[in-house]
């Protein structure tokens, strides 16, 4: 059971939170651009690296909002917490 | 009554509180401060089961949680606890205990005759005979596996006890009051931190509840005494005895497991629950698990009366029981030699003390040598004899290298052997987060490596077995814990009680005594003493390819017990070292995982159970009614809704008939409440809309409704419904029952995430609207009737659009929609006076018949007319071509899932499509729901796999056209009308369909245009 900051509630456990997969993917501007290929790219591949992951997650169960978090994947450590739109903290990665 | 085996003094035990219990139906006595082990064991009752696979006798071996034979089942009735560990069962007045996995009794065991049959029966023999024929699995091999190796008995009724849950929040989580945990709790208290310090034994104290040892110069449990009263005297501080820590997660996610009630037995007053879990967020967690020792692997090291020593040290020392009266002591390190004077100083003649090692010296040996016991140096004990109970060890010369016994054997005769073949510390809870572990040479074992964040491991479970050393990682780990707490700084500030240190000269590491045979045709060496897992099997395990130590393990099934293998597991790592030919340090352990001793299921479930608690249930503001009239009830989602209502002497069939037609020809009404609905509201609205539907939302007028479909971005149909706009910037959108909060929670992501810009704020307003559907022809009649405001003339208020009024004089918003193809109106009004409209509907509906109908005609209803239930007739493989649906997709605008409606797998011409089918030989016969088509009528008899037509999502009965009707999707369906396809049946029957369109009725949408 995780223990995770909510940026607008605080610490609360993991039973709050829903889980949304890799952060900063973008929808693309224009999707009739893209070749079948790039769509599905974007639709189904996702990093799964070993370390530090940024990644969104939902107050569920709370604020109902969403935010971003920068977790480690092999230690669990969670790096940060920041709210949607704002920079990742430690830059682009 | 008497208890031979009990010491006339000393023990941690009341002699003025006897206990009565009976086993397997003998009445024996023992003292409260008791487990039943010790109990049984005053009594002279060694044998307590059998082993798992060969029924071999099997007695009590350890004393805490690490014993792997003492398993038994308490009490009777739907109380009755099976697989309970005697040596951490507490003893009551009056407690019932039988022996398991034997019959007809533990001392006379028909399944014995197992042994005989042993050689056929090595590792993998599960996997290897009962593979073939298959079906054999589940009917024969399998059931008699179980009744022949099961060991407790589950009650059929209900769990009598009651159970509960506490969450709970501490600066630090010390686990073990052993000297190690006593001492950080008691560093940490004291610097005002909260603490909560949990042991599963009964009373803190931990090794030193059955240690001859001084501290400060008395014996050791007086300075316990002092520590726990202090401790309780704290405010912050939290005493859990009796309460095991059976999972470490992350982040200081502990799970404890208090037995509350559990040693008061069945029949106490005490109203507290049984058990209760704990959920506790510690900032800091200082493990101080101890170690458990482990035993010398040699040849029928099994039987009755071979115990660890330590083991046998606690029933002397902390029970006052003497486990034997001849005892032969068997080492490879220092530690042992306390348990021979413990025996001598207690009566118990010690036979010889057989040490590996071929020198030794030092203290302990002295005081051993004093006793005038034969010590024989360079030794070890190769076999044993024996039935129910040890009857003599045979033992042999051990080479220098230790890989072999040579000389003339010797025999000695016992009742009674103590092994020790040195100390694992316990990193059970370490493990579980994923802590890393090293092998320590001076021990021989594994110790924590790689630490887990705001963890700390302090005492025998670091691997450090003194006990001022214990002491003073205690304090120490007490300190940094608090200190990072925010509590006084790393600097130890309570002092250690003065204790003399015993110098220990080096163990001699050994995994196993060698055989003179090879290890395969020798005698058996059991390391897994439940499950029968023997060296040979590890042997077996390398020979037959497997190099991990976890595929060895499932291989052999070692540590699969419910001991989890704490005795044997690092003895089985030493042996696979052996028998691959490589250094331990290199082979490892396998996993450690939660839970650390078994846990209830009534304390996972707390009060957590039952229909009410386990999972919300959701009613609409007419519930009652719909029971009054006799409904039943379908769950969909959380939400019950009535299914159908039949009336006095109905089948099912004929009330759906009779719903269908007073629906069809005059009026009828639904309970639509559960409906999904969302408020939409902002300045981006439509726009919003426009992104989420696949149709054109901007241009839609207020007052007009429209229905749309939502795709997932892979273009699949995920939701649909029926949006209306109430005003220029706000819609009351309306989603499938079941599909509600999963598609708030869809539009929040892409409003929060991806299109933060749009100004629109989402209200789930599912509870706050009671809807009442009425459809039917007579339905304008009724709503005119009770409605004030609104102008019903078709002209006035076309289809699919809403008007503001009051209903039975309650603000109302009624929209002209029909999920049935008839007229129809749809009343919302606020859930509170659902029921009072709802009676003004009923009343005014008399003079047209009204009739209420339930999900399941709705189902036929709209099955009739071709429309789809998202999540029925689509299952997330399904885009909306191939549903029909392409004049709902806008050439004129983006929308999600679009773009993947052009791929290629999407635009392939042998989709499956929506269709209809009719039976052919029997136009009444409904096809079963899910069941495959096939082109070929002879689909059973065919080689295998038979290609698929495709499948029948809907299927019903249809009494308005006097036939069955189904919706399927089948391989390029829209070109195929009228051709025939095959549903061949399970028990052989083959069904005969003709392909039609979805629409089977009113194809023009007449109807609901009137």
């Amino acid at each position: 059971m995780l223990y995770i900051k909510c940026p607008w509630c605080g610490w609360r456990d993991e039973s709050e939170f829903g889980y949304g997969g890799e952060a900063h993917i973008k929808r693309p501007e224009d999707p009739d651009a893209l070749s079948d290929a790039e769509w599905a790219d974007y639709l189904f591949m996702r990093t799964n690296p070993r370390g530090s992951h940024r990644e969104r997650w939902v107050h569920t169960a709370g604020c109902r909002r969403w935010f971003n978090a920068i977790r480690d994947t092999q230690t669990y450590e969670f790096k940060a917490f920041y709210k949607m739109g704002e920079e990742p903290p430690g830059g682009e990665q | 009554m008497s208890q031979p085996h009990r010491l006339q003094t000393g023990g941690r035990i009341d002699r003025d509180r006897p206990l009565r219990f009976t086993f397997n139906g003998r009445t024996l006595q023992g003292y409260a401060g008791d487990t039943l082990a010790s109990a049984l064991l005053a009594n002279g009752e060694h044998l307590v089961g059998r082993s798992f696979k060969l029924h071999r006798p099997r007695g009590i071996m350890g004393a805490g949680a690490e014993c792997p034979n003492s398993i038994v089942q308490v009490g009777s009735g739907n109380a009755t606890l099976p697989n309970l560990r005697a040596t951490q069962t507490e003893l009551y007045d009056g407690m019932e205990v039988r022996s398991v996995n034997c019959w007809p009794s533990v001392k006379f065991d028909l399944s014995a005759v197992n042994q005989l049959f042993a050689p056929l029966m090595p590792a993998g023999f599960y996997y290897k005979t009962f593979m073939w024929p298959k079906s054999f699995w589940h009917n024969i091999y399998e059931p008699r596996i179980r009744k022949a190796a099961g060991f407790g008995k589950a009650p059929d009724g209900p769990d009598p006890d009651r159970y509960d849950k506490h969450n709970a929040h501490c600066d630090l989580l010390v686990v073990g009051a052993g000297p190690a945990g006593l001492a950080a709790a008691l560093e940490a208290g004291r610097r005002g931190a909260r603490v909560i310090l949990c042991d599963e034994q009964n009373e803190l104290g931990g090794s030193l509840l059955a240690s001859r040892a001084f501290l400060d110069g008395e014996p050791a449990m007086s300075w316990v005494d002092r520590v726990v009263g202090e401790l309780a005297a704290m405010d912050e501080v939290t005493l859990l005895p009796r309460t095991t820590a059976f999972g470490h997660y992350h982040h200081g996610f502990v799970s404890l497991l208090e037995r509350v009630t559990d040693h008061l037995g069945p029949t106490s007053p005490d109203e507290r629950p049984r058990q209760r879990q704990w959920r506790v967020r510690a900032r800091q967690v200082v493990l101080a698990t101890g170690a458990i020792e482990r035993p010398l692997v040699f040849s029928n090291n099994d039987r009755p009366g071979i115990m660890p020593a330590s083991a046998v040290s606690t029933y002397i020392n902390r029970y006052s029981v003497t486990p034997g009266t001849r005892a032969v002591v068997f080492t490879n390190n220092d530690s042992a030699y306390q348990t021979a004077l413990d025996l001598a100083d207690h009566g118990v003649e010690v036979a010889a003390l057989i040490d590996v090692r071929p020198e030794i010296e030092g203290v302990l040996a002295d005081r051993v040598r004093k006793e005038e016991i034969d010590v024989l140096p360079g030794m070890a004990v190769v076999d044993t004899t024996g039935g129910q109970r040890v009857s003599g060890v045979r033992v042999m010369r051990l080479n220098t290298r230790g890989d072999s016994v040579y000389g003339e054997g010797r025999t000695i005769e016992c009742d009674l052997v103590a092994t020790s073949g040195g100390w694992n510390p316990v990193i059970h809870l370490h493990s579980h987060p994923g802590g890393g572990m090293c092998y320590d040479h001076d021990i021989a074992s594994f110790v924590p490596d790689q630490p887990v964040a705001n963890t700390l491991n302090a005492g025998a479970c670091s691997g450090n077995f003194s006990l001022d050393g214990c002491i003073t990682e205690g304090f120490s780990a007490g300190a940094t814990a608090a200190a990072a707490s925010g509590f006084g700084s790393d600097d130890i500030e309570g002092e250690a009680p003065a204790t003399a240190r015993v110098r220990e000269a080096p163990m001699r590491p050994l995994w196993r005594v060698p055989t003179r045979r090879t290890v395969t045709r020798s005698p058996k060496q059991f390391v897994d003493v439940q499950n029968d897992q023997t060296s040979a099997d590890i042997f077996l395990a390398a020979r037959e390819g497997y190099a991990s130590i976890e595929h060895i393990k499932r291989y052999t099934a070692m540590g699969f017990g419910t001991d989890q293998g704490k005795l044997g597991n690092i003895n089985g790592a030493g042996i696979a070292a052996e028998a691959l030919g490589e250094d331990i340090a290199a082979i490892g352990t396998t996993t450690f995982r939660p839970a650390y001793t078994p846990v209830t299921i009534g304390a996972l479930a707390g009060r957590d159970f039952g229909p009410e608690r386990f999972h919300a249930v959701r009613k609409t503001a007419m519930h009652v009614w719909h029971e009054q009239q006799g409904a039943l009830f379908e769950n969909v989602g959380d939400w019950k809704r009535p299914w159908y209502y039949p009336q006095a002497g109905e089948t099912m069939r004929q009330s759906l008939d009779r719903e269908v037609r007073a629906t069809r020809q005059s009026l009828g009404v639904l309970d639509a409440s559960t409906l999904g609905k969302i408020d939409v509201r902002g300045p981006d609205a439509a726009e919003f809309l426009n992104r989420v539907y696949t149709n054109g939302w901007k241009k839609l007028e207020v007052g007009r409704c429209r229905y749309g479909i939502m795709l997932g971005e892979d273009g699949m149909v995920m939701d649909d419904g029926v949006s209306a706009r109430l005003a220029e910037d706000h819609y009351h959108m309306t989603t499938t029952t079941g599909g509600a909060a999963r598609v708030l929670a869809w539009l929040e992501e892409w409003l929060q995430t991806e299109w933060p810009e749009l100004r629109v704020y989402l209200t789930s307003t599912t509870d706050q609207w009671a809807a009442i559907s009425l459809a039917g022809p007579n339905s304008r009649k009724v709503v005119e009737q009770i409605c004030e405001g609104i102008d019903f003339s078709g002209e006035a208020f076309p289809f699919m659009t809403w008007r503001a009024g009051k209903a039975a004089g309650i603000p109302a918003r009624v929209f002209r929609i029909s999920f049935s193809g008839e007229l129809g109106f749809e009343i919302n009004v606020p859930a509170n006076y659902g029921q009072h409209v709802w009676d003004a509907v009923w009343e005014a509906g008399q003079p047209y018949g009204i009739t209420p109908y339930g999900t399941e005609t709705m189902h036929i209803l709209r099955a009739e007319k071709g429309f789809i239930i998202a999540g029925q007739d689509t299952d997330g493989s399904v885009n909306p071509m191939d549903l029909g649906m392409h004049g709902l997709l806008s050439k004129y605008k983006d929308y999600l899932g679009r773009r993947s409606l052009s791929r290629s797998d999407a635009v392939r011409e042998d989709r499956e499509q929506f269709v209809g089918l009719v039976t052919v030989d029997d136009p009444a016969e409904i096809i079963p729901e899910g069941a495959q088509l096939t082109d070929d009528p002879n689909a059973n008899q065919a080689p295998k796999p038979v290609p698929l037509a495709g499948y029948v999502t809907s299927s019903y009965y249809s009494a308005t056209l006097g036939h069955s009707i189904a919706l399927a999707m089948v391989k390029r369906g829209r070109e195929r009308m009228d051709e025939i396809v095959h549903a061949p049946q399970a028990d052989g029957r083959v069904i005969k369909c003709r392909i039609t369109s979805p629409v089977f009725y009113d194809p023009k949408g007449e109807r609901q245009n009137v």
